[in-house]
Protein backbone atom coordinates (compact mmCIF):
# COMPACT_ATOMS: atom_id res chain seq x y z
CA UNK A 1 0.00 0.00 0.00
CA UNK A 2 1.23 3.49 -0.67
CA UNK A 3 2.28 5.51 2.32
CA UNK A 4 -0.02 8.45 3.04
CA UNK A 5 1.68 11.82 3.05
CA UNK A 6 -0.03 13.05 6.16
CA UNK A 7 -0.56 11.40 9.49
CA UNK A 8 -3.76 9.45 9.69
CA UNK A 9 -5.30 9.49 13.14
CA UNK A 10 -4.77 6.14 14.78
CA UNK A 11 -2.00 5.09 12.41
CA UNK A 12 0.73 5.89 14.93
CA UNK A 13 1.37 3.09 17.32
CA UNK A 14 -0.06 4.09 20.65
CA UNK A 15 2.74 4.05 23.18
CA UNK A 16 0.58 5.01 26.08
CA UNK A 17 0.58 2.07 28.48
CA UNK A 18 -2.94 0.90 29.07
CA UNK A 19 -3.56 0.12 32.71
CA UNK A 20 -4.87 -3.36 33.24
CA UNK A 21 -8.18 -2.77 34.90
CA UNK A 22 -9.86 -5.81 36.41
CA UNK A 23 -13.22 -6.12 34.71
CA UNK A 24 -15.71 -7.38 37.28
CA UNK A 25 -18.00 -8.80 34.59
CA UNK A 26 -15.36 -11.23 33.32
CA UNK A 27 -15.36 -14.51 35.19
CA UNK A 28 -12.10 -15.50 36.86
CA UNK A 29 -9.94 -17.99 35.03
CA UNK A 30 -11.32 -21.47 35.58
CA UNK A 31 -9.02 -23.81 37.51
CA UNK A 32 -11.36 -26.66 38.41
CA UNK A 33 -13.69 -28.87 36.44
CA UNK A 34 -16.54 -27.38 38.44
CA UNK A 35 -15.49 -23.87 37.35
CA UNK A 36 -15.60 -24.81 33.69
CA UNK A 37 -18.91 -26.61 34.07
CA UNK A 38 -20.43 -23.70 35.93
CA UNK A 39 -19.13 -21.05 33.53
CA UNK A 40 -20.12 -22.92 30.40
CA UNK A 41 -23.43 -24.24 31.74
CA UNK A 42 -22.71 -27.29 29.66
CA UNK A 43 -23.99 -29.66 32.29
CA UNK A 44 -27.55 -28.42 31.81
CA UNK A 45 -27.43 -29.51 28.17
CA UNK A 46 -25.98 -32.89 29.05
CA UNK A 47 -28.60 -33.48 31.71
CA UNK A 48 -31.31 -32.49 29.26
CA UNK A 49 -29.89 -34.98 26.80
CA UNK A 50 -30.04 -37.66 29.49
CA UNK A 51 -33.64 -36.88 30.36
CA UNK A 52 -35.13 -36.13 26.98
CA UNK A 53 -33.73 -39.07 25.08
CA UNK A 54 -34.75 -42.59 25.93
CA UNK A 55 -32.02 -45.25 25.93
CA UNK A 56 -28.88 -44.52 23.87
CA UNK A 57 -26.67 -45.33 26.87
CA UNK A 58 -23.46 -45.86 24.85
CA UNK A 59 -24.00 -42.62 22.93
CA UNK A 60 -24.63 -40.64 26.09
CA UNK A 61 -21.50 -42.10 27.66
CA UNK A 62 -19.40 -41.15 24.63
CA UNK A 63 -20.75 -37.60 24.74
CA UNK A 64 -19.81 -37.35 28.41
CA UNK A 65 -16.32 -38.59 27.53
CA UNK A 66 -15.95 -36.03 24.78
CA UNK A 67 -17.22 -33.26 27.04
CA UNK A 68 -14.73 -34.34 29.72
CA UNK A 69 -11.91 -34.14 27.20
CA UNK A 70 -12.96 -30.65 26.18
CA UNK A 71 -13.33 -29.44 29.75
CA UNK A 72 -9.86 -30.71 30.67
CA UNK A 73 -8.55 -29.12 27.50
CA UNK A 74 -9.95 -25.78 28.65
CA UNK A 75 -8.19 -26.16 32.01
CA UNK A 76 -4.93 -27.03 30.27
CA UNK A 77 -5.31 -23.95 28.13
CA UNK A 78 -5.89 -21.81 31.21
CA UNK A 79 -2.62 -23.14 32.64
CA UNK A 80 -0.85 -22.13 29.47
CA UNK A 81 -0.35 -25.68 28.30
CA UNK A 82 -0.43 -25.30 24.56
CA UNK A 83 -2.32 -27.86 22.58
CA UNK A 84 -3.74 -27.88 19.10
CA UNK A 85 -7.48 -27.38 18.88
CA UNK A 86 -8.69 -30.94 19.27
CA UNK A 87 -10.20 -32.42 16.14
CA UNK A 88 -13.91 -32.65 16.79
CA UNK A 89 -15.24 -34.02 13.53
CA UNK A 90 -17.45 -37.02 14.19
CA UNK A 91 -19.33 -39.80 12.55
CA UNK A 92 -22.78 -40.87 13.78
CA UNK A 93 -23.70 -44.30 12.53
CA UNK A 94 -26.91 -46.18 13.03
CA UNK A 95 -30.17 -47.15 11.41
CA UNK A 96 -32.79 -44.56 10.51
CA UNK A 97 -34.69 -43.05 13.42
CA UNK A 98 -32.11 -43.89 16.06
CA UNK A 99 -31.69 -40.24 17.03
CA UNK A 100 -28.62 -39.18 15.05
CA UNK A 101 -30.02 -35.83 13.92
CA UNK A 102 -31.52 -35.16 17.33
CA UNK A 103 -28.23 -35.85 19.11
CA UNK A 104 -26.29 -33.78 16.57
CA UNK A 105 -28.40 -30.76 17.53
CA UNK A 106 -27.55 -31.28 21.19
CA UNK A 107 -23.91 -31.83 20.31
CA UNK A 108 -23.83 -28.46 18.56
CA UNK A 109 -25.17 -26.86 21.72
CA UNK A 110 -22.60 -28.62 23.92
CA UNK A 111 -19.73 -27.57 21.66
CA UNK A 112 -21.07 -24.05 21.66
CA UNK A 113 -21.30 -23.82 25.43
CA UNK A 114 -17.75 -25.06 25.78
CA UNK A 115 -16.60 -22.53 23.23
CA UNK A 116 -15.52 -24.95 20.50
CA UNK A 117 -17.92 -23.47 17.95
CA UNK A 118 -18.78 -19.79 18.03
CA UNK A 119 -22.49 -19.87 17.14
CA UNK A 120 -23.74 -23.40 17.79
CA UNK A 121 -26.21 -23.79 14.93
CA UNK A 122 -26.60 -26.97 12.90
CA UNK A 123 -26.75 -27.04 9.11
CA UNK A 124 -28.07 -30.41 7.91
CA UNK A 125 -27.37 -31.36 4.29
CA UNK A 126 -27.29 -34.35 1.96
CA UNK A 127 -25.37 -35.05 -1.23
CA UNK A 128 -27.70 -32.92 -3.36
CA UNK A 129 -26.87 -29.81 -1.37
CA UNK A 130 -23.14 -30.26 -1.94
CA UNK A 131 -22.68 -31.83 -5.34
CA UNK A 132 -23.50 -30.06 -8.60
CA UNK A 133 -24.82 -31.24 -11.93
CA UNK A 134 -22.08 -30.06 -14.25
CA UNK A 135 -18.44 -29.04 -14.31
CA UNK A 136 -17.83 -25.99 -12.13
CA UNK A 137 -21.10 -26.35 -10.25
CA UNK A 138 -19.87 -28.36 -7.28
CA UNK A 139 -17.24 -26.08 -5.76
CA UNK A 140 -19.54 -23.05 -5.35
CA UNK A 141 -22.33 -25.27 -4.00
CA UNK A 142 -20.12 -26.94 -1.43
CA UNK A 143 -18.55 -23.64 -0.43
CA UNK A 144 -21.92 -22.01 -0.01
CA UNK A 145 -22.97 -24.73 2.41
CA UNK A 146 -19.65 -24.49 4.25
CA UNK A 147 -20.04 -20.74 4.63
CA UNK A 148 -23.49 -21.17 6.14
CA UNK A 149 -22.21 -23.80 8.54
CA UNK A 150 -19.23 -21.78 9.78
CA UNK A 151 -19.44 -21.09 13.47
CA UNK A 152 -21.56 -24.20 13.93
CA UNK A 153 -21.92 -27.83 12.96
CA UNK A 154 -22.26 -29.20 9.44
CA UNK A 155 -24.30 -32.40 9.52
CA UNK A 156 -23.98 -34.49 6.36
CA UNK A 157 -26.67 -37.16 6.28
CA UNK A 158 -25.91 -40.33 4.31
CA UNK A 159 -22.42 -38.99 3.69
CA UNK A 160 -21.35 -42.09 1.74
CA UNK A 161 -23.41 -40.96 -1.25
CA UNK A 162 -20.70 -38.35 -1.81
CA UNK A 163 -18.46 -41.14 -3.01
CA UNK A 164 -19.60 -43.01 -6.12
CA UNK A 165 -16.73 -45.25 -7.20
CA UNK A 166 -18.77 -46.71 -10.07
CA UNK A 167 -18.66 -43.35 -11.83
CA UNK A 168 -15.10 -42.09 -12.04
CA UNK A 169 -16.20 -38.65 -13.17
CA UNK A 170 -18.65 -38.19 -10.34
CA UNK A 171 -18.51 -34.69 -8.86
CA UNK A 172 -18.86 -36.05 -5.33
CA UNK A 173 -15.10 -36.46 -5.13
CA UNK A 174 -14.68 -32.73 -5.67
CA UNK A 175 -17.02 -31.98 -2.77
CA UNK A 176 -15.09 -34.42 -0.56
CA UNK A 177 -11.82 -32.67 -1.36
CA UNK A 178 -13.17 -29.23 -0.51
CA UNK A 179 -14.64 -30.60 2.71
CA UNK A 180 -11.35 -32.21 3.69
CA UNK A 181 -9.47 -28.99 3.17
CA UNK A 182 -11.81 -27.00 5.39
CA UNK A 183 -12.01 -29.77 7.99
CA UNK A 184 -8.25 -29.66 8.29
CA UNK A 185 -7.52 -25.93 8.00
CA UNK A 186 -10.55 -24.36 9.66
CA UNK A 187 -11.06 -26.51 12.71
CA UNK A 188 -11.87 -23.45 14.74
CA UNK A 189 -14.59 -22.44 12.33
CA UNK A 190 -16.70 -25.55 12.03
CA UNK A 191 -17.25 -29.12 13.12
CA UNK A 192 -18.40 -31.72 10.60
CA UNK A 193 -20.60 -34.67 11.56
CA UNK A 194 -21.09 -37.44 9.00
CA UNK A 195 -24.12 -39.65 9.51
CA UNK A 196 -25.53 -42.79 7.97
CA UNK A 197 -25.79 -46.57 8.10
CA UNK A 198 -22.87 -48.20 9.86
CA UNK A 199 -21.85 -50.69 7.17
CA UNK A 200 -21.97 -48.17 4.34
CA UNK A 201 -20.05 -45.63 6.38
CA UNK A 202 -17.36 -48.23 7.09
CA UNK A 203 -17.01 -48.87 3.36
CA UNK A 204 -16.92 -45.13 2.72
CA UNK A 205 -14.12 -44.64 5.25
CA UNK A 206 -12.16 -47.56 3.80
CA UNK A 207 -12.15 -45.97 0.38
CA UNK A 208 -11.57 -42.46 1.73
CA UNK A 209 -8.70 -42.70 4.19
CA UNK A 210 -8.33 -38.92 4.13
CA UNK A 211 -11.82 -38.52 5.51
CA UNK A 212 -11.39 -41.38 7.95
CA UNK A 213 -8.23 -39.91 9.45
CA UNK A 214 -9.92 -36.58 10.09
CA UNK A 215 -12.82 -38.05 12.05
CA UNK A 216 -11.88 -38.13 15.69
CA UNK A 217 -15.02 -39.61 17.23
CA UNK A 218 -17.15 -42.47 15.99
CA UNK A 219 -20.50 -42.81 17.74
CA UNK A 220 -22.64 -45.82 17.01
CA UNK A 221 -26.38 -45.53 17.62
CA UNK A 222 -27.98 -48.86 18.56
CA UNK A 223 -31.51 -49.83 17.55
CA UNK A 224 -34.07 -49.27 20.29
CA UNK A 225 -35.54 -52.18 22.20
CA UNK A 226 -39.28 -52.78 22.26
CA UNK A 227 -39.44 -51.28 25.71
CA UNK A 228 -37.53 -48.16 24.73
CA UNK A 229 -39.76 -47.64 21.71
CA UNK A 230 -42.79 -47.81 23.96
CA UNK A 231 -41.27 -45.18 26.25
CA UNK A 232 -40.43 -43.00 23.26
CA UNK A 233 -44.07 -43.32 22.21
CA UNK A 234 -45.18 -42.19 25.68
CA UNK A 235 -43.00 -39.10 25.49
CA UNK A 236 -44.07 -38.20 22.00
CA UNK A 237 -47.72 -38.50 22.92
CA UNK A 238 -47.11 -36.43 26.04
CA UNK A 239 -45.49 -33.58 24.14
CA UNK A 240 -48.36 -33.62 21.65
CA UNK A 241 -50.91 -33.46 24.49
CA UNK A 242 -52.37 -36.91 23.98
CA UNK A 243 -52.55 -39.97 26.19
CA UNK A 244 -53.40 -43.64 25.86
CA UNK A 245 -56.90 -44.72 26.98
CA UNK A 246 -57.53 -47.92 28.90
CA UNK A 247 -55.75 -50.83 27.25
CA UNK A 248 -54.44 -48.62 24.48
CA UNK A 249 -50.85 -48.68 25.68
CA UNK A 250 -50.87 -52.49 25.65
CA UNK A 251 -52.32 -52.41 22.17
CA UNK A 252 -49.54 -50.07 21.11
CA UNK A 253 -46.99 -52.46 22.62
CA UNK A 254 -48.49 -55.23 20.56
CA UNK A 255 -48.46 -52.98 17.53
CA UNK A 256 -44.73 -52.40 18.03
CA UNK A 257 -44.04 -56.12 18.38
CA UNK A 258 -45.69 -56.73 15.02
CA UNK A 259 -44.25 -53.67 13.34
CA UNK A 260 -40.70 -54.60 14.46
CA UNK A 261 -40.95 -57.78 12.41
CA UNK A 262 -41.87 -55.97 9.24
CA UNK A 263 -39.44 -54.48 6.76
CA UNK A 264 -38.47 -50.78 6.72
CA UNK A 265 -38.79 -50.33 10.44
CA UNK A 266 -37.22 -46.97 11.28
CA UNK A 267 -37.05 -46.98 15.08
CA UNK A 268 -38.27 -43.77 16.71
CA UNK A 269 -39.33 -42.32 13.38
CA UNK A 270 -41.71 -45.24 12.81
CA UNK A 271 -43.09 -44.64 16.28
CA UNK A 272 -43.75 -41.02 15.38
CA UNK A 273 -45.40 -42.00 12.10
CA UNK A 274 -47.54 -44.62 13.80
CA UNK A 275 -48.70 -42.10 16.38
CA UNK A 276 -49.55 -39.63 13.63
CA UNK A 277 -51.75 -42.22 11.94
CA UNK A 278 -53.42 -43.04 15.24
CA UNK A 279 -54.23 -39.38 15.75
CA UNK A 280 -55.76 -39.38 12.31
CA UNK A 281 -57.98 -42.33 13.19
CA UNK A 282 -58.92 -40.74 16.50
CA UNK A 283 -59.95 -37.60 14.65
CA UNK A 284 -62.08 -39.57 12.17
CA UNK A 285 -63.72 -41.43 15.02
CA UNK A 286 -64.63 -38.21 16.81
CA UNK A 287 -65.75 -36.64 13.57
CA UNK A 288 -68.42 -39.31 13.14
CA UNK A 289 -70.39 -38.26 16.20
CA UNK A 290 -71.65 -34.94 14.90
CA UNK A 291 -73.80 -33.91 17.83
CA UNK A 292 -71.73 -35.19 20.70
CA UNK A 293 -70.15 -32.61 22.94
CA UNK A 294 -66.45 -33.43 22.99
CA UNK A 295 -64.71 -33.12 26.33
CA UNK A 296 -61.06 -32.42 26.89
CA UNK A 297 -60.79 -36.09 27.79
CA UNK A 298 -62.25 -37.18 24.44
CA UNK A 299 -59.97 -34.89 22.50
CA UNK A 300 -56.77 -36.08 24.16
CA UNK A 301 -57.34 -39.82 24.34
CA UNK A 302 -56.10 -42.38 21.86
CA UNK A 303 -58.33 -45.43 22.27
CA UNK A 304 -57.54 -49.07 21.57
CA UNK A 305 -59.56 -49.18 18.32
CA UNK A 306 -57.48 -46.28 16.94
CA UNK A 307 -54.48 -48.55 17.27
CA UNK A 308 -56.05 -51.88 16.36
CA UNK A 309 -57.25 -50.51 13.04
CA UNK A 310 -53.63 -50.47 11.84
CA UNK A 311 -52.73 -52.68 8.91
CA UNK A 312 -50.18 -54.60 11.00
CA UNK A 313 -53.10 -56.22 12.80
CA UNK A 314 -54.72 -57.03 9.48
CA UNK A 315 -53.19 -60.45 8.94
CA UNK A 316 -54.28 -61.79 12.32
CA UNK A 317 -57.81 -63.11 12.95
CA UNK B 1 -0.28 16.27 -4.98
CA UNK B 2 -3.54 17.94 -4.14
CA UNK B 3 -5.73 15.47 -6.02
CA UNK B 4 -4.37 12.38 -4.32
CA UNK B 5 -2.99 13.51 -0.99
CA UNK B 6 -2.93 10.19 0.83
CA UNK B 7 -1.94 8.14 -2.17
CA UNK B 8 -5.07 6.11 -1.73
CA UNK B 9 -8.64 6.10 -2.83
CA UNK B 10 -11.21 7.07 -0.24
CA UNK B 11 -14.55 5.40 -0.83
CA UNK B 12 -17.02 3.81 1.52
CA UNK B 13 -16.49 3.41 5.24
CA UNK B 14 -13.15 3.53 7.05
CA UNK B 15 -11.24 4.64 3.95
CA UNK B 16 -9.50 7.50 5.78
CA UNK B 17 -8.19 4.99 8.32
CA UNK B 18 -5.25 2.67 7.87
CA UNK B 19 -6.25 -0.60 6.21
CA UNK B 20 -8.32 -2.77 8.52
CA UNK B 21 -6.67 -5.95 9.71
CA UNK B 22 -8.50 -9.23 9.13
CA UNK B 23 -9.45 -9.25 12.80
CA UNK B 24 -11.01 -5.81 12.42
CA UNK B 25 -12.75 -6.84 9.21
CA UNK B 26 -14.15 -9.86 11.06
CA UNK B 27 -15.62 -7.58 13.72
CA UNK B 28 -17.31 -5.43 11.08
CA UNK B 29 -18.73 -8.50 9.32
CA UNK B 30 -19.99 -9.80 12.63
CA UNK B 31 -21.66 -6.45 13.33
CA UNK B 32 -23.43 -6.58 9.97
CA UNK B 33 -24.52 -10.20 10.46
CA UNK B 34 -25.99 -9.27 13.82
CA UNK B 35 -28.06 -6.64 12.06
CA UNK B 36 -29.26 -9.23 9.56
CA UNK B 37 -27.29 -7.94 6.56
CA UNK B 38 -26.23 -10.20 3.70
CA UNK B 39 -22.58 -9.70 2.74
CA UNK B 40 -21.09 -9.75 -0.74
CA UNK B 41 -17.54 -9.50 -2.03
CA UNK B 42 -16.98 -7.20 -5.01
CA UNK B 43 -13.86 -6.33 -7.00
CA UNK B 44 -12.84 -3.95 -9.73
CA UNK B 45 -9.81 -2.37 -11.36
CA UNK B 46 -11.82 0.67 -12.33
CA UNK B 47 -12.43 2.50 -9.06
CA UNK B 48 -13.77 5.66 -10.70
CA UNK B 49 -16.18 7.27 -8.23
CA UNK B 50 -18.99 7.00 -10.79
CA UNK B 51 -18.41 3.27 -11.24
CA UNK B 52 -21.06 2.22 -8.74
CA UNK B 53 -21.32 -1.38 -9.81
CA UNK B 54 -18.24 -3.46 -9.17
CA UNK B 55 -18.06 -7.12 -10.18
CA UNK B 56 -19.58 -9.59 -7.75
CA UNK B 57 -17.19 -12.28 -6.59
CA UNK B 58 -19.48 -15.28 -6.16
CA UNK B 59 -23.01 -14.87 -4.94
CA UNK B 60 -24.29 -12.58 -2.20
CA UNK B 61 -24.13 -14.53 1.04
CA UNK B 62 -27.49 -14.97 2.70
CA UNK B 63 -28.20 -16.99 5.86
CA UNK B 64 -24.67 -16.90 7.24
CA UNK B 65 -24.29 -17.09 11.00
CA UNK B 66 -20.60 -16.38 11.35
CA UNK B 67 -18.03 -14.04 9.86
CA UNK B 68 -15.64 -16.87 8.98
CA UNK B 69 -17.68 -17.69 5.88
CA UNK B 70 -17.44 -14.15 4.50
CA UNK B 71 -13.75 -13.99 5.34
CA UNK B 72 -13.17 -17.26 3.50
CA UNK B 73 -14.75 -15.78 0.38
CA UNK B 74 -12.69 -12.61 0.78
CA UNK B 75 -9.47 -14.66 0.98
CA UNK B 76 -10.47 -16.48 -2.21
CA UNK B 77 -11.06 -13.16 -3.92
CA UNK B 78 -7.73 -11.77 -2.74
CA UNK B 79 -5.99 -14.87 -4.07
CA UNK B 80 -7.68 -14.44 -7.45
CA UNK B 81 -7.32 -10.64 -7.69
CA UNK B 82 -4.39 -9.63 -5.50
CA UNK B 83 -3.96 -6.26 -7.23
CA UNK B 84 -7.58 -5.25 -7.63
CA UNK B 85 -9.73 -3.16 -5.41
CA UNK B 86 -11.94 -5.44 -3.31
CA UNK B 87 -14.77 -4.25 -1.11
CA UNK B 88 -17.28 -5.88 1.18
CA UNK B 89 -20.84 -4.65 0.92
CA UNK B 90 -23.70 -5.51 3.24
CA UNK B 91 -27.22 -5.61 1.88
CA UNK B 92 -29.97 -4.65 4.29
CA UNK B 93 -33.11 -6.43 3.09
CA UNK B 94 -35.40 -4.75 5.62
CA UNK B 95 -38.62 -3.72 3.91
CA UNK B 96 -38.40 -0.08 2.99
CA UNK B 97 -34.59 -0.07 3.15
CA UNK B 98 -33.59 -2.73 0.64
CA UNK B 99 -30.26 -1.13 0.06
CA UNK B 100 -26.60 -1.24 1.00
CA UNK B 101 -26.07 -0.81 4.72
CA UNK B 102 -22.28 -1.00 4.85
CA UNK B 103 -19.48 -0.88 2.32
CA UNK B 104 -15.73 -0.73 2.75
CA UNK B 105 -12.56 -1.47 0.82
CA UNK B 106 -10.59 -4.50 2.01
CA UNK B 107 -7.91 -4.82 -0.67
CA UNK B 108 -6.01 -2.28 -2.76
CA UNK B 109 -3.39 -2.34 -5.48
CA UNK B 110 0.16 -1.71 -4.27
CA UNK B 111 0.31 1.64 -6.05
CA UNK B 112 -2.70 3.89 -6.42
CA UNK B 113 -1.89 6.66 -8.86
CA UNK B 114 -5.28 8.29 -8.40
CA UNK B 115 -7.24 10.46 -10.84
CA UNK B 116 -6.45 13.19 -13.26
CA UNK B 117 -8.70 16.21 -13.16
CA UNK B 118 -9.24 17.30 -16.74
CA UNK B 119 -10.43 20.83 -17.53
CA UNK B 120 -12.16 21.53 -20.78
CA UNK B 121 -12.58 25.16 -21.73
CA UNK B 122 -15.90 25.83 -23.30
CA UNK B 123 -17.88 28.82 -24.50
CA UNK B 124 -17.75 31.99 -22.44
CA UNK B 125 -14.90 30.80 -20.32
CA UNK B 126 -17.08 27.95 -19.01
CA UNK B 127 -15.01 25.11 -17.57
CA UNK B 128 -16.13 21.49 -17.80
CA UNK B 129 -14.46 19.11 -15.45
CA UNK B 130 -13.96 15.41 -15.76
CA UNK B 131 -11.89 12.90 -13.81
CA UNK B 132 -10.00 10.05 -15.34
CA UNK B 133 -8.11 7.34 -13.49
CA UNK B 134 -4.44 7.35 -14.52
CA UNK B 135 -4.55 3.58 -14.49
CA UNK B 136 -7.72 3.42 -16.56
CA UNK B 137 -5.96 3.81 -19.90
CA UNK B 138 -4.65 0.26 -19.77
CA UNK B 139 -7.12 -2.47 -20.66
CA UNK B 140 -9.11 -4.20 -17.96
CA UNK B 141 -7.05 -6.65 -15.95
CA UNK B 142 -3.75 -4.89 -16.76
CA UNK B 143 -4.28 -1.67 -14.89
CA UNK B 144 -2.44 -2.23 -11.66
CA UNK B 145 0.05 -4.89 -12.69
CA UNK B 146 -0.21 -8.45 -11.64
N1 LIG C 1 -33.95 -41.61 22.26
C1 LIG C 1 -35.01 -40.90 21.82
N2 LIG C 1 -35.93 -40.45 22.67
C2 LIG C 1 -36.99 -39.76 22.23
N3 LIG C 1 -37.21 -39.44 20.94
C3 LIG C 1 -36.32 -39.85 20.03
C4 LIG C 1 -35.18 -40.59 20.41
N4 LIG C 1 -34.47 -40.87 19.31
C5 LIG C 1 -35.13 -40.33 18.29
N5 LIG C 1 -36.25 -39.71 18.69
C6 LIG C 1 -37.20 -39.03 17.83
O1 LIG C 1 -37.32 -39.78 16.65
C7 LIG C 1 -37.38 -38.99 15.49
C8 LIG C 1 -36.31 -39.37 14.51
O2 LIG C 1 -35.03 -39.12 15.07
P1 LIG C 1 -33.78 -38.60 14.21
O3 LIG C 1 -32.84 -37.93 15.13
O4 LIG C 1 -34.28 -37.82 13.05
O5 LIG C 1 -33.16 -39.97 13.72
P2 LIG C 1 -32.03 -40.22 12.62
O6 LIG C 1 -31.41 -38.90 12.30
O7 LIG C 1 -31.09 -41.18 13.28
O8 LIG C 1 -32.73 -40.84 11.45
C9 LIG C 1 -37.26 -37.56 15.99
O9 LIG C 1 -38.56 -37.04 15.99
C10 LIG C 1 -36.73 -37.68 17.42
O10 LIG C 1 -37.26 -36.67 18.23
MG1 LIG D 1 -31.65 -38.02 10.42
Amino acid sequence: MSQPMYAIPGSVAANVPVEAVADPTVAPVARTVADVLAQSQVEAVMDELDHDLVGLAPVKQRIRDIAALLVIDKLRLNQGLAAQTPSLHMSFTGNPGTGKTTVALRMAEILHRLGYVRKGHLVAVTRDDLVGQYIGHTAPKTKEVLKKAMGGVLFIDEAYYLYRPENERDYGQEAIEILLQVMENQRDDLVVILAGYKDRMDTFFKSNPGMSSRIAHHLDFPDYSHDELLQIGDRMLGTMNYRFGTGARDAFGEYLTRRLEQPHFANARSVRNALDRMRLRQASRLFEARDRELTREDLTTIETPDIRASRVFGASP
Amino acid sequence: MMTNPAGRITQGQFSFLPDLTDAEITLQIEYGLNRGYAWSVEYTDDPHPRNTYWELFGMPMFDLKDAAGVLMELQNCRKTFPNHYIRLIAFDSTRGVESIGMSFIVNRPKVEPGFQLERQESVSRTLRYTTRGYAANAPEGERYGN
